[in-house]
């Protein structure tokens, strides 16, 4: 099935859940993460078993600290 | 408010643009912005607000100027190794335009004082232009709860991002996108941080932008949108956010009505 992850669409199998998503594209520090689904944000205790459905958008939002030490 | 010969000619550029003109060069003049933090972020948005003739900037830091500071932090310069940040930010902008007041806070943000500094001179826009989540969370938390505009950004590596908050305007805040710092050990590790920098340049000149545009009232802010910069594949994305009804400091149902101190993670490097 479709979805659309940060504006590009991914051809991904059925019933694949946010945590496996974010494996899927290959995200390293998945702890740094929130994600929207369809425009709502999404918690993360649900990431494990919400799966998402065909023609989902789906935006994955990186924490940024600052320059000096990045923390 | 009655222009001298020298700011006529100093501000030639904005007057000249016909959504500024005179009306709204003195509203520049007028307003007063916070910076908060002086270093990558801080430093090019205070500069810009600075040569814009923003009447009042008030910056806050707590640091001194360390060699490590100068490979971004354009407004301490080799010779204010040493010196306070503030004050070295304070000389600068003064060398800018002595049109400017700067009002300068020798201290980092803490649930204790930043209330105060917010209302110390009743600041029109607030710049974060810190570099740990926990100051993040705290100037969000207080700007929410203060009902005062701001840009936040942060940048890493090779990438930035900013969005802005407009109270009362039911745009998402900082906590919609992210509702607590990023557990210990998820963020990456001194070593593997860093930063290009010129990052705070592109990032802190675009917060620079909104607190102008917000103050002039032209143009839409980045309310409701998070924009992402990758300086790698020389992206910027432009991505819809939010209010999230859950969000502890904005949500329908809040639970956070008092600052909260976040440790910040220690880093020796």
């Amino acid at each position: 099935m479709k979805v659309k992850v940060n504006g590009e669409i991914k051809d991904i199998k059925d019933s694949v859940t946010i945590t496996e998503l974010l494996k899927i594209e290959n995200v390293e520090m998945p702890d740094m993460v929130s994600v929207q689904l369809n425009g709502e944000f999404v918690e993360r205790a649900e990431f494990s078993t919400l799966a998402v459905k065909e023609d989902d958008q789906i935006e994955f939002l990186y924490f940024m600290g600052g320059g000096s030490f990045g923390l | 408010m009655d222009f001298r010969e020298d700011q006529i000619e100093r501000y030639s550029r904005h007057i000249i643009l016909s959504e500024v003109g005179v009306e709204g060069q003195e509203k520049l003049l007028n307003s007063k912005v916070l910076v908060i933090g002086t270093g990558g972020l801080g430093a090019p948005a205070a500069m810009y607000l600075a040569a814009a003739g923003i009447g009042t900037i008030g910056l806050v830091d707590g640091d001194v100027v360390d060699l490590s500071n100068l490979q971004r932090q354009i407004i301490h310069q080799t010779k204010d190794v040493g010196k306070l940040k503030t004050e070295s930010g304070r000389e600068t902008i003064n060398d800018i335009n002595p049109d400017v007041k700067v009002i300068t806070y020798n201290e980092f943000v803490t649930s204790e004082n930043i209330l105060a500094i917010i209302k110390d001179q009743d600041y029109d826009f607030i710049i974060d232009g810190t570099d740990n989540f926990a100051a993040k969370f705290l100037i969000n938390d207080a700007c929410v709860l203060a009902k005062k505009p701001f840009s936040h950004a942060g940048i890493i590596r090779f990438q930035g991002q900013l969005t802005t908050f407009i109270p009362d305007n039911g745009t998402p805040c900082y906590r919609c996108i992210f509702q607590t710092p990023p557990p210990e050990g998820a963020v990456p590790t001194c070593r593997e941080a860093g930063v290009l920098g010129v990052m705070g340049g592109v990032i802190g000149s675009l917060q620079a932008t909104e607190a102008l545009k917000y103050i002039l009232g032209l143009g839409e802010t980045l309310a409701g949108y998070l924009l992402t910069y990758n300086a790698l594949t020389m992206e910027f994305k432009k991505i819809k956010i939010n209010h999230n009804k859950k969000c502890g400091v904005c949500g329908d149902h809040p639970t956070i009505k008092t600052l909260i101190d976040y440790e910040i993670p220690a880093c020796d490097l």
